[in-house]
């Protein structure tokens, strides 16, 4: 075990699963750093160098530099997991997911359904998301509800470096479809992570912190927001429990449900934008599964129904922070006996 | 200023530890308390556990208050005899500082060591490599690891080099085994003690350790200077297949608590971080085999095949045995009947882990039980 980066973690587990499975093959733009052009091989490695060195590896025939063409490789990558590949295709900036709705929604998720249960479509496609980055409106955006909404899709959300290795094998060998949320800012941050492979179940939430008075259920890089309020709150004489579901699709309801009967109180940590968000998606879980359950009315901490600003003090106020959640908690858990 | 002042401050559980939550008090002002009384229940951001107290007196002060989050090292209560005047606690109070740790403490903090043997990798702690006693090596049961000493290496370590192992199969070790009986366990052991350069050591073995302990004493006596033996395997016939099972079939978070409240006498004190750090050593590949093949081997369906009985009463080095009596995994009855050369301890209010729920006692057990074999 030893220190790793988030962005290590995933590059080590792409990397383990080619190395174990000969059907494992990466795909996208500028996913091998440079090929095709004059210079150095490798040169860069994906946008943010995530897959930097397995084209030196695994070559040319299991490293695809694709045209910038999101529909044309996005369908291809879903062909080829419906015909005995294992494709790992890498969509840059989910924002761009637009253009191939149809490969996506209307082709690899339906695969399995549609053709009797014969088809399995072992189809992983990586995408960065979320705000912080200073990339404006049509780079920074969450958009894991839309996928979460469409059956025959799984979506997962690491929220560390930890997460982000088992979480990843786990989609490579699993065959659904799986869209791979990676927060684009969360690259750099570091965390202990195994060298050996391991894999983290879908639907089996982790539970980062533990309290009785409120629970709070936060997502991807919102789960580190959600354990430094918890911690805040300590202070505060204010205990939460912090549920990170890992996958929005499939969801863990139970663990969810368990907490809530357990401590009366909701808060959601959200970085997308409230409406039709997972947040409205647990409030309403928990309003219709636990009401008697809770002492207070559940709150919600997300993004504002407005696209990312680009004003770098504007978009620092328009993500969710740690001290919006502990307001939040405070207000839910104000008069608890 | 009065010497007879005792400070009581926020423990350092860990490495990670920076500040722990004071819970509750367990003491009132004016009480006596002994040295490893459960005076309070700290928690931090990976565990919560009682805490006991390091010293001996009389509570004159308490300074924390409930529900209060300190750094290590802040004063949390003050002892002193009653002669002591007021006035005197007052000023020791306002005059305390916190005082960082030192860098010889960071020195003697445990260190991960690594050890490769036909391909594979055995991992260990290494601490209190500064002093010149006879070493001890810290041998973990089923399913645990060298963490499961959290509460002892650092104490053992002030007088001691301290070794505390991850057997094969078991965390940061390779997950291969060749069959994952006891000889292969403690050969791996012997291996550590021969990379540390140690002739002799103090071996102390919890549950399935033990069995390795006295595995080790009986195929390389002239390594073994002492052994204690934690609720050991290898003295009793049963052992409770639901949690050996239990803890193998998990895989939810759900039934990895179960299986870990059976460990304990509270069963309160198992926490998320402590199921989740389970369920990180058990999604390792190879970890479930490896769990089933050494289980298979020497728990099975509820039985114990090794028996150390008569090694342990031929009085060849030292042998302290310390059980809780609240044990649900191995029946304390084990010890009952053992010649008297072997030393028995029981704990009254632990489970299978009384170096985890009764930590300063058994520390300083295995302090003295170390000592006394060294001059013998």
């Amino acid at each position: 075990m030893s220190k790793k980066s988030y962005r290590e973690a995933i590059r080590e587990a792409i990397a383990s699963e080619m190395r174990r499975d000969p059907r494992v093959v990466i795909m996208g733009e500028d996913v091998s750093g440079g090929t095709g052009a004059a210079g150095e091989q490798d040169a860069w490695g994906g946008p943010l160098g995530v897959t930097k060195g397995l084209f030196p590896e695994f070559g040319p025939t299991r490293v695809l530099d694709t045209p910038i063409t999101e529909g044309a490789f996005i369908g291809a990558a879903a062909g080829a997991a419906a015909t005995g590949l294992r494709p790992v295709a890498e969509l840059m900036f989910v924002d761009f997911m637009g253009v191939c709705f149809d490969q996506i929604f209307n082709q690899a998720a339906k695969f399995r359904y549609m053709f009797g249960g014969k088809a399995v479509t072992p189809l992983v496609i990586r995408t960065m998301y979320g705000a912080g980055f200073r990339a404006a409106s049509q780079h920074s955006q969450c958009l894991y509800p839309l996928f979460t909404h469409i059956p025959g899709l799984k979506v997962a959300l690491p929220s560390s470096p930890y997460e982000a290795k088992g979480l990843l094998i786990q989609a490579i060998r699993d065959d659904d479809p799986v869209i791979f949320f990676e927060h684009k800012v969360m690259y750099d941050d570091t965390g202990d992570v195994p060298d050996e492979s391991y894999t983290i179940p879908f639907g089996e939430a982790n539970i980062t912190r533990e309290g009785k008075d409120a629970t709070i259920v936060a997502f991807g890089r919102m789960v580190n927001f959600a354990n430094q309020a918890a911690d805040e709150l300590k202070r505060d004489g204010v205990s939460a429990t912090v549920i990170d579901p890992r996958t929005t699709s499939p969801l863990d309801t139970e663990t969810i449900l368990d907490s809530v009967s357990e401590t009366g109180r909701l808060v959601v940590v959200d970085e997308a934008h409230p409406r039709c968000s997972m947040a409205a998606d647990i409030a309403r879980l928990v309003a219709e599964e636990a009401f008697d359950d809770l002492k207070a009315p559940i709150k919600t901490v997300t993004a504002p129904h407005t696209p990312v600003p680009f004003a770098a003090s504007l978009e620092d106020i328009y993500v969710p922070s740690p001290a919006k959640i502990r307001e939040a908690v405070l207000a839910v858990a104000k008069g608890r006996s | 200023m009065s010497d007879d002042i005792q400070p009581i401050v926020m423990p350092k559980w860990g490495l990670a530890m920076e500040e722990g939550a004071l819970t509750s008090w367990l003491v009132e002002n004016g009480a006596a308390v002994e040295k490893g009384q459960e005076i309070a229940e700290i928690e931090t951001s990976k565990l919560a556990n009682v805490f006991e107290s390091p010293v001996a007196g009389t509570v004159r002060r308490l300074v924390a208050k409930e529900g209060e989050v300190l750094p290590v090292g802040a004063l949390l209560a003050v002892l002193a005899p009653a002669s002591v005047p007021e006035a005197d606690i007052d000023s020791f109070v306002a005059s305390f500082v916190v005082e960082a740790p030192t860098d010889a403490e960071a020195a003697g903090a445990p260190v991960e060591r690594k050890l490769g043997r036909g391909g594979r990798t055995l991992v260990f702690k290494a601490a209190g490599l500064q002093n010149e006693a006879t070493p001890v090596v810290l041998i973990h049961g089923f399913g645990g690891d060298s963490d499961n000493w959290l509460f002892n290496i650092d104490e053992l370590a002030k007088s001691r080099p301290v070794y505390a192992v991850d057997l094969p199969g078991h965390g940061k070790s390779s997950k291969t085994l060749a069959t994952g009986d006891l000889g292969e366990l403690a050969q791996a052991v012997v291996d550590l003690i021969d990379e540390v350069g140690a002739g002799k050591v103090h071996l102390v073995g919890h549950s399935l350790g033990g069995a390795v302990a006295f595995q080790i004493l009986r195929d390389r006596p002239e390594r073994v200077a002492s052994i204690a033996g934690i609720a050991p395997v290898g003295l009793g016939d049963r052992v409770n297949a639901d949690f050996v099972e239990g803890f193998i079939a998990a895989q939810k978070r759900k039934d990895v608590k179960a299986a870990l409240q059976l460990l304990l006498s509270d069963p309160d004190l198992v926490s998320s971080q402590m199921i989740e750090g389970v369920l990180r050593f058990k999604r390792l590949e190879g970890a479930k085999e490896a769990l089933r093949a050494i289980a298979d081997r020497n728990l099975p369906s509820g039985r114990q095949t090794a028996s150390f009985r008569d090694l342990v009463e031929q009085d060849r080095v030292p042998v302290m045995i310390v059980w809780g009596e609240r044990d649900g995994i191995l029946d304390p009855a084990a010890a009952q009947g053992l010649s008297s050369s072997v030393e028995v301890v029981r704990v009254e209010a632990a489970g299978h882990m009384p170096h985890l729920e009764a930590a300063s006692t058994i520390n300083s057990k295995l302090a003295g039980h170390f000592d006394d074999a060294d001059r013998r």
